[in-house]
């Protein structure tokens, strides 16, 4: 079976320009690759790059050199260096992004905000809302909130938002910061089984958990994230 | 599928200062292209010389029109150049009463854009321009005033609507939501918004606000002294800026 997403050589450094130049290497020589039904857990200690690889997974940071490869409607795409609207394709129909924290649109419900990326794949605006309704009420959110911009939400109910807002569009490869960061265990365990079910029916899954229990719960192998200059 | 809108090497001078300096790029249809940079930094001049408003020293810009092929926008005669201005483009300006009749009614001002493009039927024209009042968030009653009794968050939004009735392919935006407060830009983004998506413009946006060019564009040009400093997805250049010049300006913002 073809992998979905598949790394190498990646290298990405950050350069601060007002502290003099002064470079930080962050990922050096990684290369990995993911399966459908597949969850990689990225670990590693805190600064040695999960969230630096995850981000340039996604398009978001631009790595100086190396591949990221998506496979995207039965085609690979390279993503290192890629045109501005091929990578929006990808997020478009392919890959899904959790942060831990929700960007806001003023003015938008939180209905809105998680019917958004099915609406932009084209469905009908009644049947997304009908979706991201269904998503809100497993996910714990009250009834009440639905129509309410999420900027006034606690920070457990934002994420819950999020979640719902990357699971609607049923994107076979989903990048997780964290999802569970800032929920109670009720609502952890909700989210725990959505992501379960999504990975078993075949969603290619790389995530940071920084909770071992919600680690062993969801991911199917783990891949090591290593200090710059190796000192892990 | 070919870009909607070509700039190659634009360069324009005033006297011995250079304002914009060799800008070259592809606008796709669908996207939203952010131009940010300080004042000065030659934005506005790039979007004057992007919409025929003013010839550039060097370069050229091809624009691919709905029906007659690609055409040079600073080689076509000046009244080619209006009909393609009233017809497929928009151009928004920061002070809405550059972009307005001020003396005639709000009606008016959005049936004055229909009627250059051929509409003949009052009624029609009426019930579009009440349609577009609405979808602009301003109350029917007002139809027949004219924008001077209006504010300046009514104001800009009436320029929009004036923009878009006629459903232009294409829409220049100079700082669209400068110079109103804060509760009034939020709607204002999140209308445009609304109506990008809807209505699946094109659009080139001036401006000085990171949080605008976040929430509204695709694709960002940053430029400092007029060059192109850096470009690239949005996200990426606001989250991971390479320039010297990208990364001051991200760190500038004032969290809230």
């Amino acid at each position: 079976m073809l992998p979905m997403l598949r790394v190498s050589g990646l290298h990405k450094s950050f350069v601060m320009h007002a502290q003099g130049d002064l470079a930080l290497p962050v990922l050096t020589n990684v290369a990995l690759s993911v399966h459908p039904g597949e969850c990689l857990a990225l670990v590693g200690p805190s600064g040695a790059g999960k969230s630096t690889l995850l981000r340039s997974l996604y398009g978001n940071y631009r790595p100086q050199s190396g591949s990221i490869q998506v496979r995207h409607r039965d085609d690979w795409v390279e993503l290192v260096a890629a045109e501005p609207r091929a990578i929006l394709d990808v997020r478009r129909h392919t890959m899904g992004f959790v942060s831990q924290f929700l960007r806001v649109i003023p003015r938008v419900g939180a209905v809105d905000v998680v019917a958004e990326p099915m609406v932009r794949l084209g469905a009908p605006i009644k049947e997304a809302r009908r979706k991201a309704e269904f998503l809100l009420g497993l996910l714990g959110i009250p009834e009440r909130l639905w129509a309410l911009p999420p900027a006034t939400f606690s920070g457990g109910e934002q994420q819950r938002v999020n979640i719902a807002r990357s699971l609607i569009a049923d994107y076979p490869i989903l990048l997780l910061d964290e999802p569970t960061a800032s929920l109670d265990q009720a609502n952890r365990d909700g989210v725990i089984d959505l992501i379960r079910q999504r990975r078993d029916q075949g969603t290619a899954i790389v995530g940071i958990f920084h909770d071992v229990a919600v680690r062993d719960a969801i991911a199917t192998r783990t891949h090591n994230v290593a200090l710059p200059g190796g000192s892990t | 599928m070919k870009p909607l809108l070509s700039a190659r090497n634009l360069t324009k001078r005033f006297g011995n200062r250079i304002a914009c300096h060799g800008v070259s790029f592809d606008l796709w249809p669908g996207e939203v292209l952010g131009v940010v940079g300080e004042s000065g930094s030659g934005k506005t001049t790039l979007l004057n010389c992007l919409a025929g408003r003013m010839t550039p020293d060097e370069g050229n810009v091809a624009y691919e029109t709905a029906s007659a092929g690609t055409v040079d926008v600073h080689r076509l005669s000046e009244a080619r150049r209006r009909l393609l201005a009233r017809t497929e483009w928009g151009f928004v300006h920061q002070d809405a009463r550059e972009g307005l009749r001020m003396g005639v009614s709000a009606g008016a001002n959005i049936g004055e854009r229909l009627m250059a493009i051929g509409a003949r039927h009052y009624g029609n024209i009426r019930q579009s321009a009440s349609d577009w009042l609405e979808r602009v968030e301003i109350d029917l009653d007002r139809l027949d005033d004219r924008p001077t009794t209006y504010s300046g968050g009514m104001r800009q939004r009436l320029q929009i609507a004036r923009n878009l009735v006629s459903e232009p392919r294409l829409v220049f935006m100079d700082e669209p939501t400068g110079g109103l407060d804060v509760s009034v830009q939020a709607r204002l983004l999140d209308l445009l918004r609304g109506l990008v998506d809807r209505f699946h413009l094109s659009a080139v946006l001036v401006t000085h606000d990171l949080g605008v060019a976040r929430l509204l564009t695709h694709r960002l040009m940053v430029m400092q002294g007029g060059e192109v400093v850096e470009e690239g997805l949005t996200d990426q250049v606001l989250d991971d800026p390479q320039h010297a010049y990208t990364q001051m300006l991200v760190a500038s913002i004032l969290p809230v």
